[in-house]
């Protein structure tokens, strides 16, 4: 059984990278010109309580010494403390992650249910304005400096018409739903509190849908693409020759074909955006890890940063190698080597 | 373009022997202008990115308010609505938008060119040395690649220009440093099969040392799929840059760059719409003409590539 092996191997593959990714954000955290131990501290800390604070960090220690103290806590699943908020990192992480999950996955939903329509739409006008229509609209939506995107719909949904909340995940004047995932969307559903769905649902619009511009302007364009590819194969020449109507060769044949390319881009886009909703988070005010680690680097508070990176290094890893295996389940014809 | 060496010498014919010594190359050129002129999006991007590279280059001498990008305050006159004394309007200390925005071309267009200078120059040489010798020196130099690429989005240059301190030149410094493992795996690839092409072991037949091989036989073949990339990415570099400035740890005032413009006229919304929403255009319409332009080399530099947006 070759398929065990190689998964074996990729796992055990992620190791070095992991000790890679570490070694450098260890590197860039330890360029910080000022000290962050006495910004951490305040203004009016004395030299002593500077000291003192200095230790319980460890940051006493020769930095070899400090980057092998701090892996022996990565193994036992201690990502350290930040130190601006005093908060175990792993806590936040907790805490912070299914905002940004909840936030991609709807994204990438929202992706595919009006990617491949439109692939579809594109792929049989070829050439023709639905096509140009939807390059131009693709070529724009990647040209989106998205932060500026999310401002404008903020200002025109949120401030001119009002019909939508400006940011936040919640309606702070109702009262926070019980969380089971955290997700609140699945946790207001799987509960039946459809007025806290909706609430939940109307804050998740706007910024779901410009983290998903850049997922859909690339599916449509990449599964339009494979779309046309195999509709020049010989066994789509065979059907139309057997009188197989065309939609149900487009549907049935083409586009299940055509969709094994876009599963794994989707699967490498999925993870890097759960590292890359930084801006949209900002904007929104959105409680998930890209705000957490922008507040983070703002205030030079390296801990969160070094954590952040390596659980996000590690979920991206794991989306690929999950997506590898999805891509040789939907085409047995692929073999791992 | 060529690797070839080529003489001007009329006793050897000049252009016109050149052009016979390297007549399919040429012809492959005048097919490939000729796709570009037919396709109009492709037009559109080259008028855009042409008139913004002039743009860049003359604004200082006609924008209407040129001391408003180095720190000029006319407080009687801020957050002016547009008008035709001040196009884009006023921001909050007076100083015209227009021009700032004009300004913030140069800034944008030197910033990105110079990260993509860079980042060609480190992932060309290390990804070549990488396919070229490959062995552990592939290995070493795969791997960190690999690890660079798994760090996510913008966050490692965030964190790199957090930790060297705001500014513009950190802000490009960072991204240089996060940019060059898709080269690096682009030339690799390439010149992993280039490398047991019959040219390559003909020049290795005549002595040609190693840097020769590389550099005067293989790379000049990949010029173009590196050309396509850069001129997609040079979009992507100027849209990261902007993202740090809106963040914070990218240009500081009064650098007119644009995200740090959008990201001070946001705090002046919903009443000064102005200030926020036209440095967001030019950016937008800036990396749309270089997307549209890159899109077009695309089809004629590398048609075998179909995975065209």
């Amino acid at each position: 059984m070759h398929l065990r092996y190689y998964i074996l191997r990729r796992l055990l593959l992620i190791v070095p990278v992991l000790v890679g990714l570490s070694l450098v954000t260890f590197t860039v955290a330890r360029l910080v010109p000022g000290d962050p131990v006495k910004l951490a501290a305040g203004p009016r800390a004395s030299p002593e309580e500077i000291q003192r604070l200095r230790e319980a960090f460890g940051l006493d220690q020769p930095l070899p010494v400090q980057y092998l103290q701090y892996m022996r806590g990565v193994l036992q699943g201690d990502l350290g403390r930040s130190m601006m908020n005093g908060r175990p990192v792993t806590t936040d992480l907790r805490r912070y992650f299914p905002a940004t999950l909840e936030l991609v996955l709807v994204s990438m939903v929202l992706a595919v249910v009006l990617g491949i329509p439109g692939a579809v739409v594109a792929a049989v006008y070829r050439d023709r304005w639905p096509d140009q229509l939807s390059r131009v609209l693709a070529l724009g939506s990647i040209s989106m400096p998205v932060f500026w995107l999310a401002i404008m719909l903020q200002l025109l949904f949120a401030q001119y018409l009002r019909v939508l909340p400006v940011s936040g995940r919640f309606d702070a004047r109702v009262p926070y739903p019980e969380t089971i995932t955290g997700m609140l969307i699945l946790d207001t559903l799987l509960r039946g509190d459809w007025t806290s769905f909706r609430i939940a649902l109307r804050h998740l619009l706007l910024p779901a849908v410009c983290q998903s511009l850049l997922a859909l302007a690339l599916t449509t364009r990449f599964l339009r693409s494979d779309i046309l590819d195999v509709l020049q194969r010989d066994f789509v020449r065979m059907a139309r020759a057997n009188g197989i109507p065309e939609r149900i060769i487009l549907f049935k044949y083409v586009l299940k074909n055509a969709l094994i390319a876009t599963v794994s881009m989707l699967g490498f886009l999925f993870g890097y955006s759960l590292g890359g909703s930084v801006l949209i988070e900002t904007v929104f005010d959105w409680p998930g890890i890209g705000l957490y680690a922008m507040n983070s680097a703002l205030t030079l508070d390296f801990q969160p940063i070094m954590g952040i990176t390596l659980f996000v290094g590690l979920l991206f890893t794991l989306v690929n190698l999950a997506t590898d295996l999805l891509y040789g389940l939907l085409d047995p014809r692929i073999r791992y080597g | 373009m060529t690797s070839r060496s080529f003489s001007l010498d009329p006793r050897r014919g000049g252009w016109a022997q050149w052009r016979e010594e390297h007549r399919s190359w040429w012809e492959e050129w005048r097919r490939g202008i000729h796709r570009f002129r037919r396709s109009r999006l492709s037009m559109v991007g080259l008028v855009m990115v042409l008139s913004l590279v002039g743009v860049a280059l003359t604004g200082p001498w006609w924008v209407p308010h040129p001391e408003d990008a180095t720190g000029a305050l006319h407080i009687s006159e801020r957050f002016q609505p547009p008008s035709w004394e001040h196009p884009f309007g006023t921001d909050e200390v007076g100083r015209d938008v227009f021009s700032r925005v004009v300004l913030g071309t140069r800034i944008s267009f030197q910033v990105g060119a110079i990260i993509l200078i860079v980042a060609i120059t480190i992932g060309v040489t290390l990804g070549g040395m990488a396919g070229y010798f490959g062995g552990w020196v592939n290995e070493v130099i795969m791997r960190v690649t690999d690890i660079m690429l798994t760090f996510p989005g913008i966050f490692l240059a965030l964190a790199i220009t957090a930790a060297l301190g705001p500014g513009v030149r950190n802000a490009m410094l960072a991204l240089s440093i996060t940019w060059w493992p898709g080269y690096a795996r682009l030339v690799q690839a390439q010149v992993l099969s280039a490398r047991e092409e019959d040219y390559v072991e003909a020049a290795r037949a005549i002595g040609a040392g190693h840097a020769r091989i590389l550099f005067r036989h293989i790379l000049p073949n990949l010029l173009s799929a590196i050309i396509v990339k850069a001129s997609m990415d040079i979009g992507f570099a100027i849209l990261n840059l902007a993202a740090l400035g809106f963040i914070g740890v990218g240009a500081q005032q009064p650098t007119p760059e644009w995200g740090a413009m959008v990201a001070f006229g946001r705090r002046f919304l919903p009443h000064y719409w102005w200030y926020s929403t036209f440095p967001g255009l030019a950016m937008f319409f800036t990396v749309f003409g270089f997307n549209m332009l890159g899109d077009g080399l695309r089809d004629v530099l590398d048609p075998q590539s179909r995975h065209g947006v």
